[in-house]
């Protein structure tokens, strides 16, 4: 028997809508992808729900997140708002990033999101550079990084482990190892592939988590802030998860079996989540009914918002590469 | 620096020029500070920093890893942390290894992230041969980072802008890649005392004249330099013109000049092939095509990595001799 899950109603209730809504967004997308919509490379994060909800949970409004390609939830997670998302994926002006970035480049400054990278592992020494900041301006902030365990194979990985520990910089290594790099299972192309025994041989400290349980990915992740804001230097965490759906769009899947991806849908984090809580009385079939009809009306909100919205004039192109004299410092 | 003269210059070098620029940033603004391999203890690969470790301390000064790309990436995320980091590459040859952080996230953030995020950092690395370092520390690539919008690329290779295009670009919101030829560290010269902060925009010309035009940069200035002196005395006068940015590249000062001599040479130290040269010659045929009288040229480096032994190197170089009897072909003259 599982322990009952040490939280409150509240905020079992939040972590549940965090995770429906990141799920729900992202199935409409899909949707606004068949429609054509939406355009280019469309990197669902289905199934991988729980970890950007529970650890965004450990996180404060100062500190900082990266993140991948595949970074809807952690976006919306953070706090980016699901209009502004939905904008960007658009390419429409009203989007956090003026429809420059798009669905793999998300930014924005008021919730210190840098991103949004679409090079593997290329976003990691950008946290490492936030810590650094960090700790020679005296501020005892977090810098969360996300990546897949396909990061592991490159350098940058390495390079960044090293460098934060060397340092004691506080950053927040979040591996979400979905075992598959693109279509290259994880044994396929590492030689050990217990990844967070690769970043502990560096010298710091680090876990492995069951990334389909937000409660599990939650604690951890404040273990971890703790261990971070009091000075211990970085802290590695590995989340053991499953992408469901296909690498992106334009993916036939002919690397794995279904019958994996089926026994790893028995795990998905929002139905183990809900049925535990239910069985526990702490919340009823009524309470999901109307996280679901919440996120649904939000869904609409983003998708008119975005249908309103404009194109950036053409003749706009080329702002942006450099900074605008007298708008900066 | 020392033997002031009344003349309110002191002796320097080009080296001491860079180390100074550095000192009075970081002593200007907390925010600034030094990162890359061996620039602490060691005192820099080409001893640009010595000094400033036992002056500033090992958080100021920071030695690195030999991990080009996470210290240059370290240094982008530390300047959208609020600081104005100087990162050292020890040459552009090493660079490859971080291109992906200055070509993907430098350069690009920006612009992805529609105008919320600038990247206020510097970034130096040496350039160029002439050292007898052979193929993996000679070359001159900075063509490849001039190619890229949304970073500036300086080359002083005057003392004063060793001593004053940092300041310059340490106020920048951007990125700012500064180019130093290995060859011109211990290039000596009086610099004014109060030499300071110099502009990064413009090409300079060196030497007036109205014959031909020479359009250089960094290392190659003083063969070219040398060039315009050698053909004076044959009664072809040169002008000499100093790109000093790259990227930016000042069009106006090139055009005017162009226009005036009705012919150009353009001297660099990268291969032909794709190079500056090849750039700076398509911009003045597109835009002054009819003001001209020659055929535009340019003298490059032989394509080939470049070799140890030292008879071998130089003639793989750009030269001075080159230089002239390129200028010589643009006066129909067959070079004897």
């Amino acid at each position: 028997m599982t322990p009952m899950t040490p939280v409150s109603q509240a905020h079992a209730l939040e972590l549940l809508q965090g995770m429906v809504r990141i799920r729900r967004f992202e199935e409409k997308c899909a949707e606004l992808y068949s429609a054509m919509k939406i355009r280019g490379f469309l990197h669902l994060y289905i199934g991988e729900e729980a970890i950007a909800v529970g650890v965004m949970q450990a996180l404060r409004s100062e500190d900082s997140v990266a993140a991948t390609y595949r970074e809807h939830g952690h976006a919306l997670a953070r706090g980016l708002s699901m209009r502004s998302i939905m904008a960007e994926m658009y390419g429409k002006l009203e989007g956090c990033c003026r429809g420059r970035g798009g669905s793999m480049h998300l930014f924005d400054a008021a919730t210190r999101f840098f991103g949004g990278s679409a090079i593997v592992a290329g976003g990691i020494p950008l946290s490492v550079g936030l810590a650094l900041a960090d700790k020679l301006q005296g501020r005892a902030n977090v810098n969360a990084c996300f990546f897949g365990e396909g990061a592991a194979a490159e350098g940058e990985f390495h390079e960044s482990i090293n460098l934060a520990t060397l340092w004691k910089l506080p950053v927040l290594f979040l591996c979400e190892n979905n075992r598959y790099a693109m279509g290259t299972a994880l044994e396929r192309s590492e030689s050990e592939t217990d990844i967070h025994l690769k970043a502990q041989s560096y010298g710091l400290k680090s876990e492995a988590v069951d990334g389909m349980d937000v409660i599990a990915v939650e604690q951890a992740a404040q273990r971890a802030c703790d261990a971070i804001r009091n000075g211990e230097g970085p802290y590695f965490l590995e989340f053991t998860t499953y992408r469901f759906r296909p690498h992106s769009m334009f993916d036939p899947e002919l690397y794995r079996e279904k019958a994996e991806v089926h026994a790893w849908k028995e795990k998905d984090p929002i139905t183990l989540f809900s049925q535990k809580l239910l069985v526990e009385g702490l919340i009823r079939d009524a309470d999901i009914a109307r996280i679901e009809a919440n996120v649904q009306d939000e869904i609409t909100v983003a998708v008119e918002y975005a249908e309103a919205g404009q194109w950036e004039a053409a003749e706009d192109l080329k702002r942006y590469v450099y900074s605008e004299r007298g708008h900066h410092e | 620096m020392s033997n002031q003269r009344e003349s309110g210059t002191v002796e320097t070098t080009y080296r001491e020029a860079i180390r100074a620029a550095i000192r009075e940033a970081m002593l200007k603004d907390p925010r600034v500070f030094l990162m890359g391999e061996d620039v602490g203890r060691y005192g820099g690969c080409y001893a640009v920093s010595k000094g400033l470790y036992d002056e500033f301390g090992p958080e100021r000064i920071r030695d690195t890893p030999l991990s080009e790309s996470v210290f240059v990436g370290t240094g982008i995320g530390a300047a959208l942390g609020g600081m104005r980091p100087i990162v050292e590459v020890m040459s552009v040859n090493f660079s490859l290894l971080c291109m992906d952080q200055i070509v993907n996230n430098a350069a690009t953030i920006q612009h992805m992230s529609g105008g919320q995020f600038n990247i206020p950092l510097v970034i130096r690395m040496a350039t160029g041969a002439g050292l007898q370092l052979a193929a993996q520390h000679s070359h001159s690539l900075e063509v490849l980072y001039a190619h890229i919008p949304g970073i500036r690329v300086v080359a002083p290779a005057t003392l004063e802008d060793a001593r004053g295009m940092l300041a310059t670009a340490l106020e920048d919101p951007d990125p700012v890649l500064i180019f130093e030829h290995a060859g011109l560290y211990n290039r000596p010269g009086q610099i004014a005392v109060d030499a300071g902060a110099v502009d990064i925009d413009r090409a300079v010309i060196r030497r007036k004249g109205e014959d031909v035009t020479l359009i250089t940069y960094g290392g190659s200035l003083y063969k070219t330099l040398d060039a315009a002196a050698a053909l004076a005395e044959q009664g072809i006068h040169a002008e000499v013109i100093d790109l000093r940015s790259l990227r930016p590249l000042d069009e106006a000062t090139l055009l005017a000049s162009v226009r005036r001599t009705q012919r150009a040479v353009v001297v660099d130290e990268g291969w032909r092939s794709g190079s500056l040269a090849a750039e700076v010659i398509a911009r003045i045929s597109e835009q002054a095509f009819y003001d001209l009288d020659a055929p535009l040229a340019r003298v490059c480096s032989e394509e080939v990595p470049i070799p140890y032994a030292k008879h071998m190197e130089q003639a793989a170089l750009p030269q001075t001799q080159t230089i002239i009897n390129t200028v010589k072909m643009c006066f129909g003259d067959r070079n004897d």
